[in-house]
């Protein structure tokens, strides 16, 4: 334990003293650079274009192929359907399609996992940095399709693809369709690895 | 002029300074330690960068209940607070703000009725501390008594020292003979000065007998309403006090770059507004003293550099 009577603080080396002058020192730097408060109520909060604020639901493009209500882990997410038949002109037989009644998510069953948004085969799901949804009651919680769909228009456009990131499956997959002179049909998706040797 | 408008004149500057520039220093002290640590600081109260948050808090004091514990003694109890308020504002009232008798009441035995008042302040932590009948305001209190006696000493030689120099106690004769030379010569004597006046008004890092992580708020534990804001003031009155002190004492009172005569007031205010920002400062950037590094500071590092700055000072006066 150092000394207490030492008035300068000389712990360690230096001018006695220069310790407290430091602390000084700290202080007024940080006076004179700008805070870090976010005044939030007044000024909206600059959120990260990956914000998992909410998630919603363009319903036009779900199919109700069922895979986020089963692949959510605290299955908070419901879905009722039924189907249609849609005659085509034309065509041999009616076809049918599935029309969503209902798709429902519990935001106070949901931990915010994203896997619903991960899995979805069609782009249905998105993230949306939208956050302010409190409810004074648990059951308010529940939104049902339209209310998801309302938050389709606050969800932000994909960031721009890192220029330095491996390219998109996507891209990989055109050049390679490009490169090969007439593939076969079953090489239109690559095959998983081929194009993620240099990432792992 | 009549002698009693004058009079009238007089109190009522000493008692608008008394209301306002405590207010002033609590608002700086509110925004200066939020930009020090990163943050705002009040931003609602009044509109403009929450400038009326003392006025809200001063509302909210008011209308709160005003406690006094069952088994404190009453009338001890509900005095102190006036009796930790009152010396500062007979302190106001004869620090000089500028030349030609601009203040409240010139005394030519000053530093000493300045130094004997402020001495009333142990007077109020003691009776609050033993009137509250309880054990933390009683700790708190002891520790306040403790500091306030020992660092009473170094303060007063310190101010010898400098009424020494200038070879008289009022405080408009030190500053006329103050020169700016002083600043070098009675620098110990400033720093100790400063250092004990920041702990006879437990200011952190001297906040020993409030401690509010151990003692909950010392002596003034069991106050509520407006006898706790009266102690608030008071010790924002203090910040005033102390400033105003060290600036008639050790920085040259009204003496400016220019214009004395005029704009004296001027630069008094704003010497006292830049220690106050200095003693506000301190407040953010250091950790407080442990209660024996306290009194060690106090007798083994001001007293012995005070007396030394004594004897320098008288070498310095016989051989000039």
């Amino acid at each position: 334990m150092s000394d207490p009577s030492e008035h300068g603080g000389s712990s360690g080396h230096g001018l006695p003293g220069a310790g407290l002058v430091k602390g000084l020192a700290v202080t007024l730097k940080t006076m004179t650079s700008r805070s870090t408060t976010q005044q939030y109520p007044d000024v909206a909060p600059e959120l990260p274009p990956r914000s998992r604020g909410v998630i919603a639901l363009s319903e036009e493009n779900c199919t109700v192929c069922m895979l986020c209500a089963r692949e959510c882990p605290d299955w908070c997410i419901y879905i009722d359907s039924h189907k249609e038949e849609v005659a085509v002109p034309g065509a041999a037989r009616p076809r049918q399609r599935n029309v969503l009644d209902k798709f429902d998510i519990d935001f106070s069953l949901c931990m915010y996992c994203g896997i619903c948004v991960e899995v979805c085969p069609f782009d249905a799901l998105y993230w949306s940095p939208e956050f302010e949804y409190a409810e004074y009651d648990i059951k308010d919680l529940l939104h049902d399709k339209d209310h998801l769909g309302q938050w389709m228009a606050t969800v932000p456009p994909p960031p721009a693809h890192d220029p330095n990131g491996e390219p998109a499956k996507e891209e990989t997959a055109a050049a390679r369709k490009a490169a090969a002179a007439r593939p076969a049909p079953s090489a239109v998706r690559p095959e998983p690895g081929a194009d993620a040797g240099s990432a792992s | 002029m009549p002698l009693w408008v004058e009079l009238v004149l007089r109190v009522g500057g000493v008692l608008v300074a008394f209301l306002t520039l405590p207010l002033l220093v609590g608002q700086a002290e509110h925004k200066v330690m939020a930009h020090m640590q990163g943050r705002l600081g009040p931003m609602y109260a009044g509109g403009f960068h929450g400038w009326a948050q003392l006025v809200a808090d001063g509302v909210k004091f008011v209308q709160k209940e005003d406690i006094t514990p069952r088994e404190a003694d009453r009338a001890v109890f509900r005095l102190a607070p006036a009796v930790a308020l009152v010396p500062y504002l007979l302190v106001l009232l004869v620090i000089p703000l500028g030349p030609n008798d601009l203040v409240g009441q010139p005394l030519d035995i000053g530093l000493f009725f300045v130094l004997a008042v402020v001495g009333v302040g142990v007077v109020a932590v003691l009776m609050s501390a033993w009137a509250s009948a309880n054990k933390y305001s009683l700790l708190g209190g002891l520790r306040g008594a403790a500091q306030l006696l020992g660092y009473e000493l170094p303060l007063v030689l310190a101010a010898a020292s400098v009424a020494m120099a200038a070879g008289t106690l009022s405080l408009s004769g030190i500053v006329e003979a103050w020169q700016p030379w002083w600043l070098l010569w009675q620098a110990p004597a400033m720093i100790i000065f400063f250092v004990a006046g920041l702990a006879e008004i437990r200011r952190p890092p001297f906040d020993m007998p409030v401690a509010d992580s151990e003692l909950v708020f010392g002596y003034m534990t069991e106050y509520t309403g407006l006898r706790f804001a009266f102690f608030l003031l008071a010790e924002y009155v203090g910040i005033v006090v102390i400033a105003a002190l060290t600036t008639v004492l050790f920085l040259g009172g009204w003496q400016g770059p220019f214009a004395d005569d005029q704009l004296g007031w001027l630069w008094t205010l704003l010497k006292v507004f830049a220690v106050s920002f200095v003693i506000i400062w301190l407040r953010v950037s250091y950790p407080r003293l442990r209660e024996d590094q306290l009194q060690r500071l106090c007798w083994l590092v001001l007293v012995p550099a005070s007396l030394a700055q004594l004897v320098l000072t008288a070498a310095v006066r016989i051989a000039l």
